[in-house]
C-alpha cells in the first residue's frame, strides 16, 4: 500500500543555505564580481550564451557565478530566464560578410585577399601552464599595425566565381523555430542549424570528430573561419523602417568538402556551415562538419549508417539541458517505482522457490 | 534622395548609434544636456528577446540563431514629438535616454544634442573599432618563402 508522504522542507532549505556558503568559498579570498567573470572568463560566458541561446554577456556571467562555474547549470539558468522574456520580434539575418573581423583564417588558400589574421588565439601557444598568471599585474599592450579598411571577402566566393563550389540559394523564407514548435523529423536544414548552434559543445564536437574518424567521412577543409562583431538590424513596425538595435560577436566557419558530381552536374566542392554566438570556434567548426554530414541526402550521398548522418539521433541528443534534465531526474525520489520493482523481484523469487519445492516433493 | 529619405537615413543613424552605445557613456554625456523636456510614456520600457537569424553558408536561406535581450520603449514630448528606442540589453534607463534623445533630435535641440552627445559617442565607437582593427592587423601573417639550400 502506498502512503503519501511529505517532508524535507527543512533539509532542502538548509541544503540551499549551505550551497550559498560553499559557493562563496573561503571568505578570506576576495569575492568574484559578475563583471570580472564577464571580462576575464569570457569564453565560458560565450559558451553559456551560445548554448543558453540568449546573447547577453552580463546575464551569462551572473549565471556562471550562481552555478559555481558549472556551465551546464548556468546554461539551464539562462534557458529558464529566456522563457520569461516576451518575444519582441526577429532581426534581419546578420550579414557576416560585413563582420569587423578580430580573426579570419583560411586553411585552403594561403594568399587569400584580406590575409590570414590570427586574432587573439590559443593556436601556436605551447600549452604550458603560465605561472606568471598567478601573480597580479597588467599584461603588455597588444601590438598594433595599420588596419585594413573595407569588408573582408568570403573565401567561398572565390570558388563560387568559377562554379567550383555548390552555391547557397538565397531566399527570405521564414525559417521554422524550434522554440515555438516541437521538433518533427525530418527537420530540414534550418532547424538542424538552429539545434546545432545551441547544442552541447562536447556533443557536437564528438559527432564532428566521429566523421573525421570515418563514420560518415566527408573530407572537410576549413575554407574560412572568422570571428568578430556584426550589427543586428531589425525592422521596426511602428517606424516603418529597419534600424540597428545592437552588435554581437559571432564565430563563423565555412567548410569546403569533398566534391560530388552527378550526371547532370559537374564535380564541385560542397559545403558545411557553422555560426555560433561569441568567440566559440571549436563549436563553429564542429557545427559545420556535422551540418555537412547531415546533408548526405540532398547531396545524393549514400547513407552509411553513421551516427552523424542520422538527423534524429543528432538533434534529439544535442541539447544538454534536455539531456541533463532526463538524466538527473533519476536521482530524485523514485521510492514508489522502486517499491513496486522490489515487490516484483520478491514475488518472482518466491514463486521460483515454491516451484522448486513442489518439484522436489514430486 | 528625397527630404524624407534623408530624414529617415539620419534617424536610422542616431537610433543605431544609441542602441549600440555603452549605457554608462551615454548616461554621462546626456547628463551634460540641459534642459531636458518633459514627456509622457506611449509604451513604458519593456525587456524582451529578439530572435537573431543567420544565413546558410553566410548568403543562403535564413535560419534562427538564438535570441538577444532588447529593451524597448516609446514616449512623447510635451511638444508632441515621438521618440522610440530599441536597445541591446536590459538597461531600462538606457532605453529611456535613447528614446528621449530620438524625440529631442526631431526638435530644435537636435543640433546641440548632436554635438554634445551623438558626435562624442560616434567618435568613441569609431576609435574603439579602429583600435581592435589595428590589433587584428598586427596578427596578420606575412608569408615568406624559405630559400632552399640545394638551389
Amino acid at each position: 500500500m502506498y502512503v503519501a508522504v511529505k517532508g524535507g522542507e527543512r533539509a532542502i532549505d538548509n541544503a540551499h543555505t549551505w550551497l550559498a556558503e560553499e559557493r562563496r568559498g573561503d571568505t578570506s579570498v576576495a569575492e568574484l564580481s559578475v563583471a570580472q567573470i564577464r571580462e576575464q572568463l569570457s569564453l565560458a560566458v560565450n559558451r553559456v550564451m551560445a548554448e543558453g541561446s540568449l546573447y547577453d554577456p552580463d546575464l551569462a556571467a551572473l549565471a556562471i557565478k550562481q552555478a559555481r562555474g558549472d556551465l551546464i547549470e548556468a546554461i539551464f539558468l539562462i534557458r529558464a530566464y529566456r522563457t520569461t522574456l516576451p518575444r519582441l520580434g526577429h532581426a534581419e539575418p546578420v550579414d557576416t560578410g560585413k563582420m569587423a573581423c578580430d580573426r579570419r583564417i583560411s586553411a585552403t588558400f594561403k594568399d587569400v585577399p584580406g590575409g590570414q589574421v590570427l586574432g587573439p588565439t590559443f593556436d601556436y601557444t605551447h600549452r604550458l601552464l603560465d605561472f606568471a598568471l598567478e601573480a597580479e599585474g597588467l599584461p603588455p599592450a597588444a601590438e598594433t599595425s595599420e588596419a585594413q579598411t573595407g569588408d573582408t571577402p568570403r573565401v567561398t566566393e572565390f570558388l563560387n566565381k568559377g562554379g567550383l563550389i555548390q552555391s547557397e540559394a538565397r531566399s527570405d523564407a521564414t525559417p521554422p523555430d524550434m522554440t515555438h514548435a516541437p521538433m518533427q523529423y525530418p527537420a530540414g536544414r534550418p532547424l538542424r542549424l538552429q539545434a546545432l548552434t545551441r547544442g552541447d559543445e562536447g556533443f557536437v564536437l564528438s559527432m564532428a570528430y566521429s566523421t573525421q574518424r570515418g563514420y560518415g567521412r566527408n573530407h572537410p577543409f576549413v575554407g574560412e573561419l572568422r570571428i568578430g562583431k556584426v550589427a543586428v538590424e531589425m525592422d521596426i513596425p511602428e517606424l516603418g523602417f529597419a534600424i540597428e538595435i545592437g552588435e554581437v560577436t559571432l564565430s563563423e566557419c565555412e567548410t569546403v568538402n569533398q566534391f560530388a558530381g552527378s550526371r547532370t552536374e559537374p564535380a564541385q566542392f560542397t559545403r558545411g556551415y557553422g555560426l555560433v554566438f561569441g568567440q566559440t570556434e571549436r563549436k563553429a567548426i564542429s557545427m559545420a562538419l556535422v551540418d555537412r554530414a547531415l546533408r548526405w541526402e540532398e547531396l545524393g550521398e549514400d547513407n552509411l549508417g553513421a551516427p552523424a548522418q542520422d538527423e534524429e539521433f543528432v538533434l534529439a541528443h544535442s541539447d544538454n539541458i534536455q539531456a541533463t534534465g532526463f538524466l538527473e531526474h533519476i536521482k530524485l525520489p523514485h521510492y514508489v517505482d522502486f517499491q513496486s520493482e522490489l515487490e516484483l523481484v520478491r514475488k518472482i523469487r518466491r514463486d521460483a522457490a515454491e516451484a522448486a519445492m513442489q518439484e522436489a516433493a514430486e | 534622395m528625397t527630404q524624407t529619405d534623408q530624414n529617415i537615413e539620419a534617424r536610422k543613424g542616431w537610433m543605431g548609434l544609441l542602441a549600440k552605445a555603452p549605457p554608462a557613456q551615454l548616461a554621462a554625456l546626456f547628463d551634460t544636456v540641459e534642459p531636458k523636456p518633459g514627456f509622457t510614456w506611449l509604451r513604458p520600457c519593456e525587456v524582451g528577446g529578439v530572435m537573431l537569424r543567420g544565413r546558410m553558408g553566410g548568403t543562403g536561406a535564413p535560419f534562427n540563431l538564438g535570441e538577444m535581450t532588447v529593451t524597448r520603449c516609446a514616449l512623447k514630448l510635451e511638444t508632441g514629438e515621438v521618440g522610440h528606442a530599441y536597445v541591446q540589453g536590459r538597461d531600462k534607463a538606457h532605453a529611456e535616454r535613447a528614446a528621449l534623445i530620438d524625440a529631442m533630435m526631431q526638435t530644435k535641440a537636435g543640433e546641440g544634442l548632436r554635438a554634445k552627445v551623438l558626435d562624442p559617442l560616434q567618435d568613441a565607437m569609431t576609435r574603439a573599432k579602429a583600435d581592435r582593427a589595428a590589433k587584428a592587423a598586427a596578427t596578420k601573417v606575412d608569408f615568406f618563402t624559405m630559400v632552399r639550400g640545394d638551389d
